[in-house]
């Protein structure tokens, strides 16, 4: 009976090592172990043997039957390793293929500009002050001291509804309609479309979006119009920004400025960007005037502040290398795309 | 205004190259616009002098011509036929260059020789307007007596850089070149100097020739006349149409010609009449009577009316004041005796004329600034001397001077401190004053007080002295601060601010690319939306002068320009537009507007696409509601709506308040629009939503027990939405009920004409136990018999 177990174990061994796939693991097992198995055949037989035999015969039987077990446990993981590593060589896919994408929309350049604008001013403390488009000729003008037949007012060709109603021709009336609600300290920017009577080319839209800024509180200097436009400058165009101010003439502050910031393209060298200047004029800004702040119904004698504005179509063009405006409001869907 | 640099030069002495002298103007707040560089295409043009004309042996129509240029004699073949000995003309030497990148060499024609080529004006790069007597198309004969050899652009006046300058509506005197030599002597520091002026007056009192009036002197604060006799009309000398034609302006004769000059020189517009125009010998200042009319000297006829202050003489005007001369008065060549007007009118009352008349002119742009009444007599005195210097005339003795109010000087406190706290800076009073100085600004020690020159009117107030020692100092010099503790403020967007930007970026996440459009468009839109005649959106702002009717009414609706977007991608054969843009309406209270109108933001959606549908767009606006906490919503029908579908479209209803409609444009609309056939439109006001929005989010406990869930398939009428089937789904479930998800919805095969077969899958739970069999079919029964009782639905399973 030894001998017969021991042919069994060798058997067995043998055919376990053979086996290469689960189902003859399982025929294996069944073999041996199963119900009429061969080893449950031979333990089946323990009864004719002698009390002295019986429990050598039967450790090793138990040993065997171990034996057995573990091999077969050992051989059924190796062969579902190889198993499943095959199938993984068989699911490869072409990962190259495009991907299932869900398209996101994209934001218009100008939005992409206002918002860079929106975040950086906010960070410093402003609020988004808003204003309506159709506006008082007394805000878009006369609170600025802009009074009826002055020169100033051609420069900015107006659309009117009538004698006291117009389009803004600028976000500047923003400024007047904060300082009336509100007590310094102010510290607003105003995004928004304004208009004037320019007929649509390249260059020149009737409609375009200009930002407003306003700060007033006592003390306020022309030194912190001077720092807070350079710091706007860096998060806008980068950290190497350089920004320079001309003397200029808006009727709504004293003294004025046009601001120009040095060429993002060339940094200053002169390129076709900036058409061989190495600065770009970006902004208008200065000291709030006096007779703007008592129009606010604020006390210039108390108060001083600045203001700035700039033209958002420009920065995008520029930005964005855009090089004809008319491109910002045909919305093709393969331009907008592309931001 | 164009400043060519060798007339500035009359005044102080820059050294500085042009592009130096540019940036330093500009820097200090004079901005120039452009240099130009005269004559810079020409290079070796030379002034030659024909010798001998001869008929070339072998062509008829060419002229062999011996020409001397200075340095020799040399050969030129021509087939101009108006030349002849001894005239001047322009010679293009061997290796020269002409405007336009042209290059001369010498060369052979028809076998001959030819060592240079005798220019037109126009090979010069010059018009006739400049050159009036120039031949059209022939050899520019040269006047004068230059000597062969010279360089023609110092014959031309062309060896000179004109400067370009933007001059502010604050700086009327820069609108001169004395102006603008004082503002470039404060800059570079050099000193400043205007050159005397002397008037001989040879001729009689001018007493009792010519008597002046003015009717409205709130209109016109001073006039002044001179006048000259024997006048002798005829070409200005060379140099003053050089400086002229630099500066612009063309010149016409003489006396023109020192208008002209005066008015670039001294800022300050003239005129002259031929006195014997003048009816009555009467000079009255006053203005225009309605329907009164005049021919200006453009040959225009122009109709007057009150508001327009005129020149007259006893009985007709004979000129707009400070617009634009009479051609009843005009200088001809037989003129005499004239007279010239140095006046002073008010600016506003020129700008408006101006505007009104449709004539801005060189005169008009000067005055509208407001000038200075006490530069008009410095400039008539400066022309009559320019008169006797070119023999032009006698000049009468005397001036006549109306000068009702005289100008008062402003005075400013000088308050070195609060310039300081205005730019930020330590700059010391002396300084201050050491700038104010250069630009005769006068200090009353006394007082403490600063007293501005009378030709600049824009400094009124300390801040205006603060921004000429600031542009003195050089803005850039300011040292930069941020705030530095003042104006603290906390910042941030509103809350309405925040949600829109909450549903532009809920937009982008939905696959729709931003697009921005006109806020004024074309009353023909309503037509092309079927709307009828009698529709609110029909009554829009209406610009009184737009760019066009394309251009001009406010619109009431974004649908068109939405529309438009689409029309233009789906016509360029772009396959498939997602888009929205987030704008504003302009909604009237009343017309004619009286107040301002109501300006609301509104969402709109557009899409075309093969595989775009209706819901793709309700998709949207329901993951838009998620993305806002807005839950009492509900899509209705719309069949009535013309811009739209009858079948496929709805209103977007929040706590029964219509906010909107999404659908797809009604084909007929789409054809209006030349778009594509089926085009898919949202349009949702922004109001509603900001003030429903609940974008506090709170959080409930996770499921602990497991859900039933039980599908069910009804037949019912066609027409019946399935909203209302969920309805009752919802009303029934009672508490136990958590969801229902529609997967199906059939028509066609085993379902009966008019019917639809609609599934539903509907998900029971409670909280706190896991439900029975029991439970769950109890609720769906009561389900199954609301849907019978109340839609007239069978269960199909």
């Amino acid at each position: 009976m030894r001998e017969q177990l021991n042919n069994i174990k060798l058997e067995a061994e043998k055919k376990l090592n053979e086996a290469g796939s689960l189902a003859e693991l399982e025929s294996i097992r069944l073999q041996y172990l199963g119900k009429k198995g061969e080893l449950t055949a031979v333990l089946r037989g323990m009864g004719q043997l002698s009390p002295e035999e019986r429990p050598r015969i039967g450790q090793l039987a138990n040993e065997i039957r171990s034996f057995i077990e573990e091999m077969l446990e050992e051989k059924t993981k190796a062969l579902q390793e190889k198993e499943r590593s095959m199938r993984l060589e068989k699911e490869a896919i072409d990962v190259t293929m495009p991907g299932k994408r869900r398209f996101l929309g994209k934001k218009h350049p100008l939005s992409i500009v206002l918002d860079e604008i929106k975040e950086v001013f906010i960070g410093l403390g402003y609020e988004i002050a808003e204003g309506p488009e159709v506006e008082l000729d007394y805000y878009n003008f006369e609170a600025l001291n802009i009074p009826a037949g002055h020169p100033a007012r051609d420069t900015q060709d107006t659309f009117f509804i009538n004698g006291d109603i117009l389009l803004r021709s600028q976000t500047s009336p923003v400024q007047i309609r904060v300082m009336e609600k509100k007590k310094p300290p102010i510290k607003i920017i105003c995004p928004g479309r304004v208009y004037r009577s320019d007929a649509v080319d390249a260059t020149h839209s009737p409609i375009f979006h200009q930002v407003e800024g306003l700060v007033v509180d006592r003390g306020v200097t022309m030194g912190d119009l001077t720092g807070t436009l350079q710091l706007f400058a860096r998060r806008l165009f980068g950290e190497d920004t350089k920004i320079r101010l001309r003397p200029h003439h808006f009727q709504f502050t004293e003294p004025s400025a046009e601001v120009d910031v040095s060429c993002w393209t060339c940094g200053g060298k002169g390129c076709r960007i900036c058409k061989d200047e190495g600065w770009i004029e970006i902004l208008g800004a200065g000291m709030v005037h006096p007779n703007v702040l008592k129009y606010g119904g604020i006390d210039p004698k108390e108060y001083s502040g600045f203001a700035f504005g700039l033209g958002v179509e420009r920065v995008a063009m520029c930005k964005f290398n855009i090089d004809d405006m008319r491109l910002l409001y045909e919305n093709d869907m393969r331009f907008l795309r592309q931001f | 205004m164009k400043l060519p640099l060798k007339w500035l030069k009359d005044f102080t002495d820059i050294d500085a190259s042009p592009r130096e002298y540019a940036h330093a103007l500009t820097m200090s707040g004079s901005k120039v616009e452009g240099l130009e560089v005269l004559g810079s295409g020409i290079d070796g043009v030379v002034v030659g002098k024909i010798l001998t004309v001869e008929k070339h042996p072998d062509a008829d129509r060419l002229q062999v011509c011996q020409v001397d240029v200075g340095d020799g004699t040399i050969q030129i073949v021509t087939g101009a036929t108006n030349i002849k000995v001894n005239d001047l003309v322009p010679v293009a030497l061997d290796g020269s260059s002409l405007p336009g990148g042209i290059k001369i060499r010498k060369g052979k024609l028809r076998g001959v020789e030819s060592a240079g080529m005798m220019c037109s004006i126009a090979e010069l790069g010059l018009t006739k307007e400049d050159y009036p007597n120039a031949a059209e198309d022939g050899i520019f004969i040269l006047e004068g007596d230059p000597s062969p050899g010279t360089d023609i652009k110092e014959y031309l006046g062309m060896n000179d850089t004109v400067v370009e300058f933007e001059i502010t509506s604050n700086r009327p005197d820069c609108f001169s070149i004395i102006g603008l030599a004082r503002e470039s002597a404060a800059t570079f520091g050099t000193s400043f100097r205007i050159p005397e002026v002397t008037v001989k007056e040879l001729g009689e009192p001018i007493d009792g020739k010519v008597s002046v009036e003015i009717k409205d002197p709130d209109l016109c604060a001073r006039y002044a006349a001179r006048i000259v006799e024997n006048v002798k009309i005829g070409p200005s000398p060379r140099w003053m149409q050089q400086r002229l034609r630099a500066s612009g302006i063309r010149p016409i004769n003489n006396i023109v010609d020192i208008t002209n000059y005066v008015m670039l020189e001294y800022g300050q517009p003239m005129h002259a009449f031929d006195l014997r125009d003048l009816k009555g010998s009467r000079i009255i200042v006053r203005r225009a009577e309605n329907g009164e009319t005049m021919r200006t000297l453009d040959g225009q006829d122009r109709k007057l009316d009150e508001s327009m202050l005129v020149i007259a003489d006893a009985e007709r005007p004979v000129a707009v004041a400070g617009v634009m001369g009479g051609e009843n008065s005009e200088i001809t060549d037989d003129t005499t005796t004239i007279l010239f007007e140095s006046a002073n009118f008010d600016g506003i009352s020129v700008r408006l004329t101006a505007k009104k008349l449709g004539m801005r002119t060189e005169s008009s742009s000067r005055f509208e600034k407001g000038l200075d009444p006490e530069n008009v007599i410095n400039a008539l005195n400066r022309a009559a001397q320019l008169v006797e210097e070119l023999g032009a005339g006698t000049v009468c003795k005397g001036i006549i001077d109306c000068y009702p109010k005289k100008y008062q000087r402003r005075t400013i406190p000088f308050n070195p401190k609060f310039i300081n706290g205005l730019l930020g800076t330590d700059i010391s009073a002396e300084k201050m004053l050491e700038i104010f100085r250069r630009l005769e600004i006068e200090y009353d020690e006394a007082t403490g007080t600063v007293i501005p020159p009378t030709f600049r009117p824009d400094l009124e107030n300390e801040a205006d002295l603060a921004e000429e020692v600031a542009r003195f100092y050089d803005y850039n010099n300011i040292k930069p601060t941020l705030l530095e503790g003042r104006a603290a403020t906390i910042g941030g967007r509103t809350r309405k601010q925040k949600i829109m930007d909450m549903i532009s970026q809920t937009m982008l996440s939905c696959g729709l690319s931003e697009t921005y459009t006109y806020s004024f468009t074309s009353p023909k839109v309503f037509d092309m939306l079927n709307l009828p005649a009698d529709s609110p959106l029909r009554k829009a702002i209406v610009i009184s002068n737009p760019l066009g009717e394309d251009y001009s009414i406010m619109r009431t609706t974004t649908i068109p320009d939405m529309l438009r977007v689409l029309s233009t991608n789906y016509n360029r054969r772009v396959e498939e537009a997602r888009l929205f843009e987030m704008s504003y309406v302009y909604i009237p209270k009343s017309l004619p507007l009286t107040e301002l109108p109501d300006e609301k933001p509104v969402l709109t959606i557009g899409m075309y696409g093969e595989d775009v549908d209706f819901y793709d767009l309700s998709g949207i606006i329901e993951e838009l509601m998620e993305v806002l906490g807005i839950r009492e919503y509900e899509l209705e029908p719309a069949k009535d709506d013309p811009v739209f579908h009858p079948g496929r479209t709805a209103r977007l209803i929040i706590k029964g308040e219509n906010v909107g409609i999404l659908g797809e444009i009604h084909p007929a609309v789409a054809e209006n629009f030349e778009a594509a056939e089926r085009n898919y439109i949202a349009f949702i006001e922004v109001e509603p939503l900001v003030r429903n929005a609940a974008t506090e989010r709170g959080y409930k406990l996770l499921p602990k027990f497991p859900a039933v869930t039980r599908d069910i398939a009804v037949l019912v009428d066609e027409g019946i939405p399935v909203r209302n089937i969920e309805k009752v789904i919802i009303d029934k479930g009672g508490r136990i009920f958590e969801e229902a998800r529609l997967f199906d919805v059939y028509k066609g095969r085993q379902v009966p004409e008019g019917k639809k077969s609609v599934a539903y899958s509907i998900t029971f739970r409670a909280y706190d136990r896991t439900l029975t069999d029991e439970e769950v079919s109890k609720a769906m029964e009561k389900i199954t018999k609301a849907l019978s009782d109340e839609l007239g639905a069978q269960l199909r399973m």
